[in-house]
Parts: structure tokens; sequence; C-alpha cells
């Protein structure tokens, strides 16, 4: 495989911004008429979305890849801008739109650093439980694609949509929709739960074990899919930590490295749960690691459903409009299934955000895919892209 | 008996329709007629039986991923196959500009042709082979691989560098897997002494204490019957092995630039492949015609023989619903050096059960060798795979 | 051993095809629009305006206040404020909206409307087959299509709207209070102007009958004042200030007669 074109600059140096580098190009194939350049284009059965890889191939190696998105872009950052922080939070489920709460999440988060606001306890706890099943589903979602895209023509996929969709209406139950959530508040949550969703909650939660057994033993000792997985895409510990990958994927190389346990937002520091990672980085760790890690999203639904308090879950002297933080800046970030979901807000004392940006997790994740997948095949190449985890909405915002 | 009239006339019915129906022509043209009408009931069987398996094989994937396969068309969505011949009858017939015409129009229909000419050898039930070759199988294996010739005809002709390396890897797939196809079939001569199908259906239509003398329930004919089914779902490019039809895996396959019609024939083709390559795997090792166990054979044949047929397409239909593709070299590596290997054991292992005459000595030989052998190469695969478990651990 | 992940696979995938014939859990299929799910009382799919009582317009909460216009982050409402004020729940007057438009092609059925509206006007609807041939118009709902009945409303939610119905019962009781205390504030003071009144005149009573039956007038005034604005009490706040202006009034009146027959004596 070649070297990465990752370049880490020295101290003092000036890195020259290359001519035409907003406008998208060919690729070189530098003198071999052998290539074959192939476009996996917007339109493609396997790509997470319109997500279009042009990749050059020798024979059946890959020698470039290059990544081409933006197909979904929406403005979302300069529509920031231009609305109210409020008005924000329901664009905020659009990002990762199977993880709409994670989101909402992390943009509170900030939000409450920016004005400084306390959030109850209950609220809290609510927060915790829905942001673990929320990485349940996107975890379950994100195996039955890759094994989707490996060809077992949709068995393991049907199987996690099924728990899915459990999850779903468990978030319909309580937030009025399934996908596109828009629950957290800047200081809580917006409705509380009902003891009856909650007993609702722990009856699923309590089915969920028997659905990972399933998946494991349909799955795990796979002859096929081990054939498959093992050895492919392998991403060495440096290069992630150097292009900043975060998530299962950083994990699956070796590097303990979880928000959860890092910063400690939220009440995470009172559940005991642990960090699986792997060893070789490749496909089959990032797959084994998100299954452990909806094993250990189950135990930590299990203590916040046991201890959630009773409260209030928002503090009933804020109120929803004309919120003006004070001028200052905040960077919200929470680990989010795909990785560091991240919301840097800069605020100028009025109700609009003077900046608005999002630390999108699986573009950042996406930058490494050129480095893994050098030398595998093109069916390979589906393989890698799909165990990355991406999901347009929030790669091009 | 009054029974045992009505158990034979139903076990032979379709025989004595053709014969009544012959019956109205003249002696010097009957056996032709005869052949006619054997050919003309194959032809229309078959393909019907073709459209019943599409529909269930959706509703059986359905069934397999928690849900209901087609059921809007007709009664429990089993008008669909109608609904979809009609849709690629109705379809535009594209043909690329630069592609050879002629080849391009044959390809299906080789394929077509190839695939019905092996339903003429296979016994169908008691006295239905369309004709009684003596080598019966050697017939039927020339007829598979021409099947091989039309997809190759497919993709060259389609004049596109991708469908073309679609094509040769398809035949690069069906070769591997035809030389362990006749291997594992091999033995079968070896313990049948002949290579004529109705006398390897005869030598198992024999039952002691009820049971049958099916080769499957020997060790090498278990291990044969194994080696048997997994070249089959290769050589009908079926899931696991169906790389050249799997669309997020290739550039393109070998029928990419064919539409409507002649897709339809292609995919025809390759269904009827199952089902003769099923027909002669059950006539191989699962006694073709003959009843498990001695007294159900009132039960007519032709039932026994379909039952089997239907039974091997459910597990072609269990296999693709439930394994993710092999690449394509592992699929060759797997041909190489895993089937290959145990089809050349198997062979050995069928002498040795000739040679030691009855008894419970060879029981036990033959099973432990294919049993030691099995464990053995499979470690090898696993140690170069880098099966072993994997342990995670958990950071802090 | 080598094939068993394989093995433990087909027993899985067997499992649940045999499963499917047998239990509901392995066949999780509805078969819509022959059988329907009754959607979630929560489910939010797009908004609809509150009426109380049987007609649209004269029960309609929705005062036109456009906070929901100017939070909507998609803005797809439009509204046009109408000119003239009518009563509302309590009585006072509001204004309503004359032209009240949702294009349900740009909601994105958030709900901020739902949260920033002070008077429970406007609430989400659960109803989402919606669609319609015309791409444009049908989109489109303007009053006529969006107002529906607060028994709708209880039907749809029956735990939200029990709440929003006993706020809003709070309300009208402490707004029937205000106005009671104001009717009360209205008699004491028609009472003391009475009583001031009462006092005058038998201080000007030597004057004669003129002053007795003036007095009588003012006393009378007084009275009908208090009554009016006992009987207006029940009606609400604004009668009851009515009411109250009316006895102040009145009083006045009473007092301004006693200069004139000052004057006159």
């Amino acid at each position: 495989m070649s070297e990465s074109r990752i370049h880490s600059a020295a101290a003092g140096e000036r890195l020259e911004r290359p001519e035409n580098w907003n406008r998208p190009q060919r690729m070189e194939i530098d003198g071999d008429s052998q290539l074959l350049e192939v476009s996996m284009g917007p339109h493609h059965p396997s790509t997470h979305g319109v997500f279009r890889m042009d990749v050059a191939l020798d024979g059946e190696r890959v020698v470039r890849l290059r990544p081409v998105f933006g197909y979904l872009h929406r403005n979302h950052e300069k529509l920031g801008e231009g609305q109210s922080y409020l008005s924000s939070m329901p664009y905020t489920d659009r990002l990762d739109y199977f993880c709409s709460l994670s989101n909402n999440w992390a943009y509170a988060l900030a939000v409450e650093k920016l004005a400084g606001q306390q959030v109850p306890e209950r609220a809290e706890y609510l927060r915790v439980i829905l942001a673990e099943l929320t990485r349940f589903q996107n975890h379950a979602s994100s195996i039955g694609f890759l094994i989707q895209e490996m060809g077992a023509s949709g068995t393991p996929l049907m199987y996690a949509f099924r728990e899915r969709e459990k999850i779903l209406d468990l978030f319909e139950e309580l937030t009025g929709a399934r996908m596109m959530c828009n629950y957290m508040r800047f200081g809580g949550c917006r409705v509380d739960a009902s003891a009856a969703w909650l007993d609702n909650a722990r009856a699923r939660v309590a089915a969920l074990p028997g659905f990972v057994d399933e998946f494991e033993r349909l799955l795990a000792t796979n002859e096929i899919l081990m054939a498959r997985c093992r050895g492919v895409g392998i991403l060495r510990p440096e290069l992630a930590i150097n292009a900043g990958v975060t998530g299962p994927m950083l994990r699956a190389s070796g590097v303990g490295y979880d928000i959860r346990k890092v910063d400690g937002y939220g009440i995470y520091n009172r559940f005991s749960f642990r960090v699986p990672m792997g060893e070789h980085g490749d496909v089959y760790d990032r797959f084994m690691v998100r299954l452990l890690e909806m094993r250990e999203s189950v135990k930590i639904l299990e203590q916040a459903l046991r201890e959630i308090p009773e409260g209030p879950v928002m503090d009933p002297r804020l109120k929803l409009r004309n919120f003006r933080p004070r001028p200052g800046e905040a960077y919200g970030r929470i680990e989010a299934p795909k990785g560091e979901l991240g919301f840097y807000l800069i605020s100028d004392g009025g109700p609009n955000p003077y900046r608005y940006r999002v630390r999108p997790p699986s573009l950042i994740n996406l930058t490494i895919l050129e480095d893994m997948c050098l030398g595998h095949s093109v069916a390979d190449v589906v393989l890698i892209s799909g165990s990355v985890d991406i999901v347009l909405g929030e790669v091009d915002r | 008996m009054i029974a045992r009239p009505l158990i034979e006339t139903s076990d032979q019915v379709f025989v004595l329709l053709k014969e009544w129906l012959v019956g109205f022509l003249p002696a010097s043209w009957q056996p032709a007629a005869g052949v006619v009408l054997c050919v003309a009931a194959i032809v229309g069987l078959f393909p019907v039986l073709f459209a019943l398996t599409t529909v269930l094989e959706r509703k059986g994937l359905g069934r397999i991923q928690n849900r209901i396969g087609p059921n809007r068309v007709g009664p429990l969505g089993l008008l669909q196959p109608l609904a979809d011949g009609i849709k690629s009858l109705t379809k535009e017939d594209i043909v690329p500009a630069s592609a050879d015409r002629v080849v391009h129009f044959l390809a299906p229909l080789v394929l077509v042709v190839a695939v019905f000419m092996g339903f003429a050898v296979v016994p169908m039930g008691r006295n239905m082979v369309l004709v009684d070759v003596d080598a019966g199988l050697l017939f039927y294996f020339a007829m598979g691989t021409s099947t091989e010739l039309a997809i190759f005809m497919a993709g060259w002709s389609s004049r596109n560098k991708y469908s073309l390396l679609g094509a040769m890897r398809a035949v690069a797939q069906m070769i591997s897997y035809e030389v362990a196809l006749l291997l594992s079939s091999v033995v079968v001569v070896m313990m049948a002494g002949s290579l004529s199908l109705t006398k390897i259906v005869a030598a198992q239509n024999q039952y002691t204490w009820g049971l049958p003398h099916w080769y499957i329930f020997t060790p090498w004919g278990l291990a044969g019957f194994l080696m048997y089914a997994i070249a089959t779902t290769a050589e009908t490019n079926r899931s696991p092995f169906d790389l050249p039809e799997g669309e997020s895996e290739l550039v393109a396959g070998y029928h990419t630039e064919y539409s409507g019609f002649k897709f339809a024939l292609f995919f025809l083709g390759e269904y009827l492949a199952m089902f003769s390559i099923s027909g002669l795997g059950a006539t191989l090792f699962l006694g073709g015609w003959s009843a498990p166990f001695s007294f159900l054979t009132w039960i007519p044949s032709w039932i026994w023989f379909f039952s089997k047929l239907m039974l091997s397409i459910f597990v072609f239909i269990w296999l693709r619903g439930t394994l993710p593709r092999l690449r394509q070299d592992q699929l060759m590596n797997f041909a190489w050096k895993f089937v290959l290997p145990m089809t050349l054991l198997n062979l050995l292992v069928a002498a040795l059960w000739r040679f030691l005459g009855e008894g419970w000595e060879r029981w036990v030989f033959c099973t432990v060798i294919l049993v030691v052998a099995y464990v053995v190469m499979g470690r090898m695969e696993m140690r170069r795979e880098h099966f072993g478990p994997r342990s995670y651990r958990y950071a802090e | 051993m080598f094939g068993e992940g394989i093995l433990k696979g087909l027993a899985e995938t067997a499992r649940n095809f045999f499963g499917s014939f047998v239990s509901p859990e392995r066949l999780t299929t509805v078969e819509y629009p022959e059988r329907r799910i009754a959607p979630f009382e929560a489910a939010r799919v797009f908004p609809f305006l509150v009426y109380d009582g049987e007609d649209p317009l004269a029960g309609l909460r929705c005062v036109a206040c456009q906070i929901c216009e100017k939070e909507c982050p998609p803005q797809c409402i439009f509204i046009v404020k109408s000119s003239d004020k009518k009563p509302d729940f309590v009585g006072k007057p509001q204004n309503y909206p004359v032209r009240f438009e949702i294009d349900i092609s740009v909601c994105m059925s958030c709900q901020i409307c739902v949260e920033v509206c002070p008077f429970d006007a406007i609430k989400m609807n659960t109803e989402f087959e919606l669609s319609t041939g015309d791409r444009f118009g049908g989109l489109l709902l303007n009053l006529d299509q969006l107002v529906k009945p607060n028994e709708y409303y209880h039907r749809i939610h029956p735990a939200g709207a029990a709440e929003v119905d006993a706020r809003l019962a709070g309300e009208k009781a402490k707004a029937e209070e205000k106005a009671k205390a104001a009717a009360e504030a209205a008699r004491a003071a028609a009472e003391a102007a009475q009583a001031k009144a009462a006092s005058e005149a038998a201080a000007a009573n030597t004057t004669g009958e003129a002053g007795a039956a003036k007095t009588t007038e003012g006393v009378g005034a007084a009275k009908a004042a208090e009554e009016t604005g006992v009987a207006k009490a029940a009606t609400g706040e604004a009668e009851a200030k009515a009411a109250s202006d009316a006895a102040k009034a009145a009083a006045e009146v009473a007092s301004q007669k006693q200069p004139d027959q000052e004057g006159r004596r």
C-alpha cells in the first residue's frame, strides 16, 4: 500500500494550497493507460446515500480513490446563522438522520455551555436513555447494512430493522416522531416521560440482549463473513489518530478513546460500562466493536432505567422565546454512534448565533477512506466504505 | 388387492396417458410422436415450475426476513410471475450499437436449449425418462458444460470491457466447480457400476429393514453429496457464489447488456439449470424416484422425485437468505484447495468401501477417514484465513 | 470446526422462517391499508387550529398574535390579522386571523409552533393520509381546512386535551374571580357613593323633596349599577370592568348632582 497522504505540518511550516483546490478535478492517472477509472456513482446500491467514489483500478486492485460528496448539502450551517437557537434544533435532527436524539443532545450541550445553564437530573437520565437507545439502533442498522453489502440479501438488515422499529415506536410515544425527534431543549427535555413509557422502555430493553445474541449467532462466526472481513481495510492506530478519526473506527484500531469516558458529559460517570476495543483495525474488528457496544448500551440502559429519579425535566423559569445567550463561544461534543459529534457556536449576544459549525464525524472518518482501500479489490471497497458507517446527511450537512 | 392396480396406475399415469395419446397415430409414427409428446411435457412443465419457484423464493426469503413476500397479485401472490412475465415481455429490447448482433441474440437461446437437453436423461419416475442413454451421466455433463459457452457468448457479444470481465469471471468459477461436480459424481458411478441414470436409481431402489439404499446414507455418499451440493450452488451462480450477479460487487455482469425478454430467458435458463442439476443430485445420491421407506412405496414415484427436487430448491433459497457472498478469489481458493481435495479423497474412500466388503469395518474406517480429513482440512483452511477466535479487550 | 458458523446461521434463519408462521414477533408486517396501526397520542404530523363550541370562527382560540409565524423554522405559516376584534373564551376582545395558511409541503412537523403558542390555539394533528393530486394548491391548507373542534382534539390527544382544558378552565375561573372581585369593588364603590349621597342628602335634607328625589335617583342609579355589575360579573371581566366603570360613572353622576343641588340651594 502506498504512503499515506495525511501530512502533519511541522512547526512554522506554511502549507501551500494547490491551485483549483475547491474545484472538482479529474483524477490524474499518470501515464499508465492500463488503469481503469470507475465512478461508483451517486446512484449505487451500496453507498450509504448519494455518495460518489472515483476509483482507479489496476486490474482488480485499487490504485487511487477519491470520495466525492456534497450531493446532499443543505446549507445547514448558514441556515443556523439566520435562525434563532431554538429554530435550529429541528434541523439538527436531520444531520445524522439515524441518530437524531444524539444530534439534539450535542447541540443542546453546546448551547447550555454557551449560556451557562444547568440541566435537571431527570432530564439528564432521560437524555442518557434516549442516546443509548439511539446508539443501539444505529449500530444494529450499521451492521445490517454492512452485511447487506456483502450480499446476504438483506436478512440481517431485516432483523436489525425489526428491532429498530420497536425502538422507534418508543421514540414516537415519547417525542412524537420516529426519526426527527426534536426532543432536547436548552436546559432539559421538551416533555416528561410518563411512568407507562418507562415501563414500556424497560420491557423493550429486557428483550434487547436476546436480539444481540441472535445477531451474534447469525453472523459473528460465519466463515464467509470472516473471510470477507478479516484483514480487509486495516487502519493503523497512528494514522487513525492523525486523521482525526473517532468513534468505533478508532476503537477498532486499538485506541481506547471514548468521549463518554474522557469528558464524562451528562451523567455518564455514574454508570458502569466498558468500552470495547479491537486490535487489528480491519472491517471485522469494526463490526465486532459495534456489536459489543450494543451490549454495553444495554447495560447502561438497564442502569439508567432503574435509577431514574422523579422531578422536572426542564427549569420552569426558562422561556423558549427571546433566548439571547451572552457573547462568547462554546464547543459541545458527545460520543455520537458514529464518532465525535461537536457543535461550535459563537454568540454575539443576539438571538441568532454568529457562527454555527458542526463537526461531522462521518466526514472526518471518510478522509481516511483512500488509505484504507489501497490494494484491495472493488468488492472490498464497498465493504470498507460500509464499515466507516457514514450518513450523508452528516457528511454534507 | 384392489389397491395394487390403483397404486400402479397412479404411479404410471403419465406413461399410460402418453401411450393412449400416441395410440391415435399410425404405428410408424408412434415412437417419434411419443418423444415429441414427452419433450412437450418437459418444455411445458418446467417453466411453470420455474414461475412457481420465483414466487416461492420471494415469499420464502420474505418469511426468513420476517416479512410477507409478494401478496397482491392473485391469491397469496401466486400470480406474480404472470405480472413479471408481462413486464419483461413489454420492455424495450436494447441491443448495444457495437454489439455482435448474432451472438448477442443466440446467447440466451443456447443457454436455454442446453439446459433443456439435460432434462432428457433424468429419470423423473418409474419408466419416466425421456431417453434411456447408457452413458446418461456423461451426456448430462456434456450438456451442462455447454451452458458455460452461452455465458461467455453473452459477455463477448456485448463488446463491453466490463461485461467481458464479468463473463470470464463467471466462466472461471463454473469451470472450477465443474471439476468438483464431476469428481463427486464419479463415486456414484464407481459404486453403481454404470453411467446410466436409470441403473443408478435401480441400484438405490432396494430396502433393508425398511430403509433405502440411497447413497447419501453411506459415509462416502454423504461426503459426495455435500461436495456435490457446494459445487451445484457454484455452478448455478447461487448465493453464496453469486458474485457474477452481484451488482454491488462488480462493475458489470455478463448480462448487463440484456433487457426485456432476453434477460428473462437468462433468468429462466439459470433456474432450469438449478432444477436439472438438483434432479441429477436427487438421482445420484437421494435415490431418484424411490421412496424413503419401504412402506411408503404406494405414493407415486414421480411425486417423490419432485418432492426431492423442491426440497433442494428450498435449501437453495435457505442458503441465499442466510449467507453473504464470497469474493472471487476466495471462491476459487475454496474450490481448488478444499472441495477438490475432499472429492479426491472421497474416491479413495469409496474404493476402500467397495473392496472391504460387507460388514461394520467399512463403515467405521470410511467414516473415520472422512471425518479426520474434514477436520484437518478445515483447520488448515481456518489457519490460512486466520479464522481463529479473536479476543476483544476493553479500555480502562 | 470449519463450517460451524454457517450452520449456526442457517439454524437462525430456519428459526425465523418457521417462526413467521406461528408467532407475530417473527412476522412484523402490518398489511396496510387493510390493517392499520392506531397512531400514538403524541404523534405529530401537521398542525391544526382548535376551536371551542360549535362555531369555528366564533370559538377559534387563535388571536393572530403571529408568534408561531415568527418562530416557525422553515417559515411555512402565513397569517393575516383582522382589523376588528371578537370576544375570546373569557370575553376579552381579541383579533382573529382572516387568513391562516400552512404549507404542508414545507412544514417539517417540528412542533415549535405548538410550543410557543400562548393560547393553546394550534396543536398537532395525527392524520397523515393527506396526499392529494394537486401538487401546489392541495398542499396549502387554509383556515377552513385547519380548524377542528375541541372534541376532535380530545379524540386524538385525550391526555393533552384534558390538560389544556383544565388549564383554560382554570384561567376562565380566575377571570371570573377577577370579574367578581371587580363587581364587588364596583358594588362597594357604589355603596360608598350611595352612603356619601345619603349623608349629603341628609345634610341637605332640609332643602326639600327635590333633594330627596335626586338622592333617591342617585341611590336608584347606584342600585341599578350594582345590579348590572352583579349580573355582568358572571359574563366576565370586561363587563365587570364596564360595570365598574358604569358604577363609577353613576357614582360620579350621583356626586355631580350634589353640587347641582347645592347650586340650586
